[in-house]
């Protein structure tokens, strides 16, 4: 078995034991969407307009406490140590991490979607599959650089704050591809946007995760 | 004659404005076994991550089995074991899970049974969150036995074991001598530990104070308190 799928099989196990963890976030993300929408109120019209927006604000916000959590594991007894001291290479750590966490956001997001069909009065326009697709994309976005600054934040008191510190300016870009994205699909594409915003969500994710690649070793070994 | 498994010339590592240890010479040829002894602070766990690359010297030259470690780190992390006070587990995996992990990132057997019974622990599915202090650590040993170093790093190999424990404790470091690994073994009980090594070092405040037989060691370690006090 290679590096990389033996430590993803190794993060996804210690995510499956988590599972109150995991229950825990889902019932987060589902409680923001609530809010978002009593927030609003019975004004659907509004409620569809932002849709993907709260959609999306759900998602970035229950990120940050599965990225805390994905490493809260690694330095609880010094488990990160160990792995180093293996002949592990600091890139397969970083990308079996983030393929795990990638992993658990997109079943998130995924499983948040019919919610938000049901609460915003949705009739999604675009295909399912397209809708996956943005998801798993806009996920990519969120959780590259989120794996990379979770690791950096692992041992400072103040990760809860300051993880999403950190994090939020950086995924604007991809955030905001995303929620176009969403939106298209979910409201229709007459000008045909779809693919520029598709186009920018596949660039910023393949630049944060390569980046984000590079620099996890000297995160991590210092 | 064989190339030396440690080679240290002026090791020295600071943190922040504080050396935690410096001007370190050593050397350690195959199959012998230190013994770093030394006060709480005086630099043995500095030492022992020095020999396992978990962190870099200030200054001063490192090899391990003639390799740099700047430059052949994977080679030299795949012939060496470190045991610390944190035993490097995950606690909501079970002991074997635990065991599993490794084995499948060293790409060797899963033998996860045989080094649990090793160590005196079963194959129970329980999370190690439920395991007591010193079933973490024997967990730790059979973590270490399983990956068959070649350079065995053990940093308070008694630290949480009961009487029993203590035994095991011998028996896994005979064991690993047996086998010709390099041991290096930083304990406060320097006599239960001198007796199972060939060497020792006496660190104190960073600074190697005395170097020798590990049969005269308890004598020196003796008048260092002596000179402390």
């Amino acid at each position: 078995m290679s590096v990389f799928w033996a430590l993803l099989h190794k993060d996804l196990l210690v995510g499956w034991r988590g599972k109150a963890r995991l229950a825990g976030l889902a019932s987060f993300a589902v409680a923001l969407l609530l809010l978002f929408s009593f927030a609003v109120g019975p004004d659907s019209a509004a409620l569809r307009d932002h849709a993907s927006a709260y959609l999306w604000l759900a998602v970035l916000s229950a990120s940050t406490l599965l990225l805390t959590q994905s490493f809260q594991q690694e330095v609880e007894a010094g488990a990160l140590e160990g792995l180093l001291l293996l002949p592990v290479g600091p890139q397969a750590l970083y990308f079996a991490k983030a393929t795990a966490n990638l992993l658990l956001l997109a079943l998130l997001a995924a499983a948040l979607l019919p919610l938000a069909v049901l609460l915003f009065d949705l009739a999604p326009a675009g295909s399912i599959p397209g809708l996956l697709a943005v998801l798993v994309l806009g996920a990519a976005g969120i959780v590259g650089p989120g794996t990379l600054y979770a690791a950096l934040t692992a041992k400072v008191a103040a990760q809860q704050v300051a993880l999403p510190v950190l994090l939020f300016p950086l995924v604007v870009p991809p955030m905001v591809a995303a929620v176009k994205a969403t939106d298209l699909l979910l409201e229709g594409d007459p000008m045909g946007q779809l693919s520029s915003w598709l186009g920018i969500l596949v660039v910023f994710d393949l630049v944060y995760w390569a980046l984000s690649g590079l620099l996890f070793g000297k995160v991590v070994d210092g | 004659m064989s190339d030396p498994v440690v080679r240290t010339r002026d090791l020295c590592r600071r943190y922040g404005r504080r050396w935690a240890l410096a001007r370190l010479d050593l050397e350690l040829l195959p199959g012998q076994r230190l013994l770093v002894m030394g006060q709480n602070g005086s630099g043995k766990t500095t030492l022992l991550r020095l020999l396992s690359t978990a962190t870099q010297p200030t200054r001063g030259q490192l090899t391990l089995f003639g390799l740099s470690p700047s430059r052949q780190l994977l080679a030299i992390r795949r012939r060496l074991a470190l045991l610390t006070h944190l035993p490097s587990l995950y606690e909501d995996l079970s002991g074997v899970e635990n065991l599993q992990v490794v084995a499948r990132l060293l790409d060797v057997p899963d033998q996860s049974a045989r080094w649990l019974d090793e160590v005196g622990l079963d194959t129970r599915a329980e999370p190690v969150r439920g395991y007591s202090a010193g079933m973490r650590k024997r967990l730790a040993f059979a973590r270490l036995l399983l990956q068959s170093p070649e350079l065995a790093l053990i940093d308070e190999p008694y630290g949480q074991l009961d009487p029993e424990g203590f035994k095991l404790a011998d028996r896994l470091v005979a064991k690993l001598a047996q086998r010709g690994v390099t041991v290096v073994l930083a304990s406060h009980l320097v006599e239960r530990a001198a007796e199972r090594c060939d060497r020792a070092l006496l660190l104190h405040q960073g600074l190697p104070r005395w170097q020798g037989p590990a049969a005269d060691a308890a004598r020196a370690w003796r008048s260092l308190n002596r000179d402390a006090a």
